[in-house]
């Protein structure tokens, strides 16, 4: 990547930041309860564990039976907030989500770490590729990969003042920070990051940083794009979306996920009802990852600013 | 505030438990769908829930959040559920004969939110005894003394998430947790037996690190004796193992595993019916 002015500080992984948030929200909500699934270190949940052990449950490794645990606690008038990685939680945890979170859409928070193929060299079998596309086809949740620790902290008070069942993605590795502090933070409401009007650039988690050193990069060669924090993906932020096409008429969107089945085609659904425009997609595509260090793999799958600087050239070509 | 029916006679609940065979029979025929086998055999265990003053619930307040919790784990079994819910005063006795029509309350599986006083959404085997012990938890960090019932098919025992859950509120001493395995023999492609057998069940309970009880779950004293047994037992989450038979209650269905999931047609229900007369 060329260099560019832009420059982003590190802040904490998102991860780091939903665990102090759960301590935040159960100070101020007795009826906090937080059940991980033997991964409280690695999702932060130890935090809220250290806080209030009495309302803490380590359940051991058993996601089906915690995400079930989850509905009784809801049911009987409880706030459960449960973690584990993306990957075991949505996978082995889906039927139980399916029966007893979304159908009789209860009060459960559900926080999937580890998203994504930026957690590195564990590999394939702990990257989470497609946690949105399960989370997304649960009727009635709201699906959220904040970007960064900002964020991440009002999501979680967002969700712990909502009713209704809530996904959450945290990440493993530190995020570059893209927000201030007490940013205004909704679900289904993006944040515009960046003005311009050749093109949008729809992004959500560790992408929107790479969309925004992207920008920068296109406005040297003379190419201005707007840059879209679509940090919620479902309900998808059709106004925003819209407004967009209306004024720049053309989209990259770049995603940590799987190609189908995520932001990009709940971007690519919500366009075509209302104003079409050409898409480019940066994202895994239809394929599994490996092992290596997040900056390899995100360079080696095509998910960087540099990759999202070529779609974004791509689809300028493609305006009509 | 309605709590507990009192104390009814053992023959005044025979007579409850023949009236809810009745509704069953009923309705699943009126449905000419549903899962009458393994609905008879949890009869008397569900009698003696909603009529021996078992289960503190109040009809009139459904989410009374000090009530008893039911969960009817092997949510295939529907239509016990429904009778028993019916005749308790829940809601209309006729509305049974709406079973698993459009816009009824009553679908083919339960469905909590929809039916007043399901406390689950179950019908996907192996998850219920896990929201029970949700539902303990809460109970137990509220300091309240609500307890949760969760009935377990035998074949859902099969499924790896109730040992999970097994696991789990054995740990965590959960006394005011009591399951009852509906121990009728059958599952869908034939004997449990044959196919993977849950034995030795008890012991499997008890390594688990619950108080194990068996009885004969068609004798109503029995059944009663059990509960108490269980409320009384304090450290120890308690199974109930249910010797049942699938079928119970009409000469053709006994032990005839045809009818695991399948209605009796109007010839059927006439003969049925005439065995259970009031």
């Amino acid at each position: 990547m060329p260099e560019t002015t832009l420059s982003l500080k590190m802040g904490r992984a998102t991860r780091e930041a939903y665990g102090a948030a759960l301590v935040e929200v159960g100070t101020a909500n007795h009826d906090v309860v937080v059940v991980d699934a033997d991964l409280a270190k690695s999702t932060y949940s130890f935090m809220f564990e250290k806080k209030f052990p009495e309302r803490f449950y380590n359940i051991g490794i058993q996601e089906a039976d915690m995400v079930s645990v989850a509905s009784g606690l809801a049911s009987s008038g409880k706030l459960p907030f449960i973690s584990s990685f993306a990957a075991f939680m949505l996978c082995k945890g889906f039927d139980q989500l399916r029966m007893g979170v979304a159908y009789p859409h209860l009060n459960v928070k559900v926080a999937g770490s580890h998203g994504g193929i930026s957690i590195g060299e564990d590999g394939v079998s702990q990257q989470s590729v497609e946690d949105i596309a399960l989370a997304c086809a649960l009727p009635g949740f709201i699906v959220c990969i904040p970007a960064d620790e900002h964020t991440m902290t009002a999501a979680v008070h967002a969700a712990a003042t909502l009713d209704g069942p809530v996904f959450l993605r945290l990440g493993r590795p530190k995020a570059l920070i893209v927000h201030e502090p007490g940013v205004h933070f909704e679900f289904g409401k993006a944040i515009q990051l960046r003005d311009g009007d050749a093109l949008t650039i729809v992004a959500n988690g560790l992408l929107v940083a790479q969309a925004l050193l992207a920008a920068e990069e296109l406005s040297s060669r003379g190419i201005s794009a707007r840059v879209l924090d679509m940090h919620t993906v479902k309900p998808i932020d059709d106004e925003a979306l819209e407004r967009a096409s209306r004024d720049t008429g053309a989209f990259v969107v770049a995603e940590e996920q799987l190609h189908h089945g995520g932001l990009g085609s709940v971007v690519a659904a919500s366009l075509a009802a209302h104003v079409p425009a050409p898409i480019e997609f940066v994202d895994l595509g239809d394929r599994y990852a490996e092992s290596g260090s997040p900056e390899d793999l995100l360079e080696k799958y095509g998910m960087t600013a540099e990759h999202i600087v070529l779609a974004a050239e791509r689809v300028v070509g493609r305006k009509g | 505030m309605a709590v507990a029916q009192a104390t009814v006679s053992i023959a005044s609940l025979e007579d409850i438990a023949r009236t809810l065979r009745r509704d069953i029979l009923r309705m699943i025929a009126a449905a000419k769908s549903g899962h009458p086998g393994g609905s008879l055999s949890a009869v008397e265990v569900v009698t003696a829930l909603y009529f021996g003053g078992v289960l503190h619930v109040d009809p009139q307040n459904p989410d009374w959040p000090d009530r008893d919790r039911f969960i009817l784990s092997k949510g295939h079994a529907a239509p016990v559920l429904y009778a028993a819910l019916a005749e308790r005063g829940f809601f209309p006795v006729d509305e049974l004969m709406t079973l698993r029509r459009v816009n009824s309350r009553l679908q083919g599986h339960p469905v909590q939110g929809l039916t007043p006083g399901v406390d689950a959404s179950t019908g996907s085997l192996g998850q219920g005894l896990s929201v029970g012990i949700g539902n303990a938890l809460a109970g137990r960090l509220d300091g309240k003394s609500f307890r949760t019932y969760v009935m377990l098919g035998d074949g859902e025992c099969q499924e790896g998430q109730v040992w999970e859950a097994a696991m789990a509120a054995g740990n965590y001493e959960l006394d005011t947790l009591t399951a009852i395995l509906d121990y009728n023999g059958y599952q869908l492609d034939g004997p449990v037996n044959s196919i993977q057998s849950l034995e030795p069940v008890g012991m499997k309970f008890t390594a688990f690190k619950w108080n194990v009880i068996e009885i004969d779950g068609h004798d109503l004293r029995a059944v009663l004796d059990a509960f108490h047994r269980a409320q009384e037992h304090h450290g120890q989450p308690t199974c109930i193992i249910a010797h049942t038979v699938k079928g119970k209650g009409v000469s053709f269905m006994e032990n005839n595993n045809e009818f695991h999931g399948k209605a009796p047609n109007a010839e059927q229900l006439e003969v049925a019916l005439s065995q259970l007369a009031e």
